[in-house]
């Protein structure tokens, strides 16, 4: 403001420098408060523990009927980790007033909300592809399928955050959002839950696996683009409120 | 003027007034078509070499899906337009179309099951079709839902719109991500409809299908017209008109 | 860039706004014009419309009727550079209180797009509000008042100049109201806009005041059937 700046270069450049600030002053605030609150962060982790233990408990502690499960029971309980951990992601924003703030930001929403969801991954499907090998050994899985796992749940959580991020920004304004939440993300969840599961079975069968992870990653790709824009619209009109 | 024409749709007295001349026909004229349609199918349409008579709930699964997913973009595309002009009669057609196209979904499920059962011996297979169908209801339940969830008005009309507007990008990935996942776990038996259709069977299956449509259009604005006379209560002309129907 | 935006000729309109909240009525026919160096208090009993007509101004709600300008544009077509210079303070603190005041001015800073000197510029902020010797403290151990102030220090730290603030002077001691009433009067005279609502008497030479009961709504407006 101070200084008539004529370059557009120039100008280009600095609006450059001002949303990568704003970027990274959501993304460092968010990890630190992922920090602070570190007994949350294990809750997903836990959740997903305890519905594998449940499988054979429920079911039958066969390895071989594991086995068979193990894909697709991975996915799912990794799906519902995801789903749980997501009613938070905007509501303590929303009830301090930060939220507001944020959307007022001369900085395009999008990149600010995306530091948002970035962090989400990071404290709950980073962790969760983290630990599913462990789970995988409850559930008996077939040595082939550990890598084609962990590589599609890397690949494929990031979907989950950013999908059901739409569905949390929706929701925020209801005291009671939890419920209908899930309900109306799982739906949305159905795609990414088929490349996943289906990638692990394919690679325990002993067939190729890529085309299920190049699957996922435009999946990831598309969500990346168009899912910060619902998300920012979603957050304004839930402030709105 | 293009223009003019648009910004008078928007106005709910306008398009109460308009639409009001049409509606008997548009009601008529659909079931005129259905009843045929249906003496035609079930009467005169061929038997099937393989399904015998079975395969008749066709005429009522095949026009019940083809316009529940319609109707799943008519309002995607009403929400649009509401979130873009602003316009609330817009949003009102959204808001009518969700129930609209969720009782055409069930209908496409039940008959499904329907026709599973001689088909298949069960009532429910995982078919491609039917599974995407099932999700097509959880997705117009999830913008119900929603839509209820909000006190403010203006508040669920935009939940809604977006929550469509992303389901709408979504349909044709969930659609392809099942067709996929029904070819890797091999169809069991026969598919519900073989890819090719004998002319005497598909005939009534069209005109089936043509006065599906049209008792859409139907049900469409007569929950709109309902919808404009109750939030618009408070106005002058909604009372006038009241009156007269008294 | 901002050629279009001007410092003098910095300056908001008010065009015959009409504001509701759940289907009711608050104000209409509001017209005002608000210009560079202006001090302006909102004023009007519990449930007039203060906070609504705030967040209107800041495009966080839609008015029901009528139109804002800024610098003689639509808000909606100028909202990049409205708020760029915008400052708002609402009627939730904004404060993330798991954070030290500190890390929340950071990030405020931030959003800003605003990175230079930080550490230097966010401690004279905490200086200014009396929160010397705390910035390392989460906000949870700080009282309501001085959480308030953490949120105040913006007014130190920030470039910009139109500051819309709700209720500012709540929990806010004597000496601290006497302070910001004198860094309003600074804003003011560095061709800076202040719109406010309080319930306390300003003690302002250039204060303007603005009565949503002069804009009450009639009975014709309120059954008049609007099409």
């Amino acid at each position: 403001m101070n200084k008539p700046a004529q370059d557009p270069l120039a100008v280009a450049e600095m609006a450059e420098r001002r949303s990568g600030n704003a970027f990274m002053a959501t993304l460092r605030r968010d990890l630190k408060l992922a920090i602070r609150h570190r007994g949350e962060l294990a809750n997903p982790l836990i959740f997903f523990l305890l519905v594998i233990t449940m499988v054979p408990l429920g079911v039958s502690p066969s390895p071989k009927t594991l086995a068979v499960l193990a894909p697709g029971m991975l996915w799912v309980v990794a799906l519902l980790a995801t789903l749980l951990s997501l009613d938070g992601l905007f509501r303590s924003d929303f009830d301090d007033g930060t939220l507001e703030q944020l959307l007022l930001s001369p900085q395009s929403s999008y990149i600010n909300v995306l530091a948002k969801v970035i962090v989400h991954w990071l404290t709950t499907g980073l962790p969760l592809t983290l630990v599913a090998p462990l789970l995988g050994v409850m559930m008996s899985l077939p040595e082939a399928g550990y890598i084609p796992l962990m590589l599609s749940l890397l690949l494929g959580t990031g979907s989950l955050s950013l999908i059901g991020a739409i569905g949390a920004a929706l929701t925020v304004s209801l005291r009671k959002g939890g419920l209908l939440l899930s309900l109306i993300v799982m739906p949305l969840y159905v795609p990414v839950l088929i490349f996943g599961a289906s990638g692990v079975r394919a690679a325990i069968e002993g067939f190729a696996y890529n085309t299920q992870l190049a699957v996922l990653g435009s999946f990831l790709a598309l969500a990346i683009i168009a899912a910060p824009l619902a998300i920012a619209g979603a957050l304004k009109m839930s402030v709105n409120n | 003027m293009a223009w003019q024409w648009f910004h008078r749709l928007g106005s709910p007295k306008w398009f109460y007034e308009k639409t009001n001349a049409w509606m008997p026909w548009l009601l008529s004229i659909s079931l005129l078509i259905i009843v045929s349609g249906s003496i035609w199918a079930l009467g005169f349409a061929p038997l099937d070499s393989k399904q015998g008579n079975s395969y008749r709930i066709m005429y009522l699964h095949v026009p019940a899906s083809i316009v529940a997913m319609a109707a799943y973009y008519v309002m995607a595309i009403a929400g649009a337009i509401g979130l873009i002009w602003k316009m609330k009669l817009s949003y009102m057609v959204m808001k009518v179309a969700a129930p609209i196209g969720a009782v055409l979904t069930a209908m496409a499920l039940f008959t499904g099951a329907v026709w599973g059962k001689p088909t298949w011996g069960t009532y429910w297979v995982w078919d491609a079709r039917l599974t995407s169908v099932l999700i097509l209801l959880f997705l117009y339940l999830g913008v119900i839902a929603l839509q209820e969830a909000f006190r403010e008005q203006e508040v669920a009309d935009k939940a809604s719109a977006i929550l469509s507007l992303v389901g709408t990008v979504n349909i044709p990935i969930i659609y392809k991500s099942v067709d996929w996942w029904f070819t890797l776990h091999q169809p069991a038996s026969i598919k519900m409809t073989s890819s090719s259709i004998a002319p005497e069977m598909l005939y009534p299956l069209l005109g089936m299908i043509t006065g599906f449509y049209i008792l859409f259009t139907w049900a469409l604005l007569a929950s709109t017209r309902s919808e404009i006379l109750q939030r618009e209560m408070k106005t002058k002309w909604v009372k006038q008109a009241l009156l007269e129907k008294v | 860039m901002s050629k279009a935006v001007d410092k003098q000729s910095l300056s908001i309109s008010l065009e015959k706004l009409a504001c509701q909240r759940d289907e009711r009525l608050l104000f209409t026919g509001l017209s005002a014009e608000i210009q560079a160096g202006d001090v302006l208090q909102i004023i009007g009993p519990n449930g007039a419309g203060k906070t609504t007509l705030l967040r209107c101004l800041v495009s966080l709600a839609e008015p029901s009727a009528g139109h804002i300008r800024f610098c003689g544009q639509r808000l909606s077509k100028q909202l990049f550079e409205f708020r760029r210079q915008l400052l708002y303070l609402g009627h939730l603190p904004g404060i993330k209180s798991a954070l030290t005041p500190a890390e929340n001015l950071r990030w405020y800073a931030g959003l800003e797009g605003d990175g230079d000197n930080l550490d230097q510029r966010v401690e004279l902020a905490l200086k200014e509000v009396g929160l010397y010797g705390y910035e390392d403290q989460s906000c949870f151990n700080l009282s309501a008042g001085q959480q308030r102030r953490v949120a105040l220090a913006r007014l130190y730290l920030s470039q910009a100049k139109i500051w819309i603030l709700d209720e500012p002077l709540t929990a806010i001691d004597k000496a601290g109201v006497a302070k910001l009433e004198q860094r309003f009067a600074e804003h003011s005279e560095a061709g800076g806009i202040v719109i406010l609502t309080t319930h306390q008497d300003l003690k302002l030479e250039s204060l303007k005041r603005l009565d949503l009961q002069d804009y009450l709504p009639t009975a014709e407006h309120m059954f008049g059937g609007v099409e």
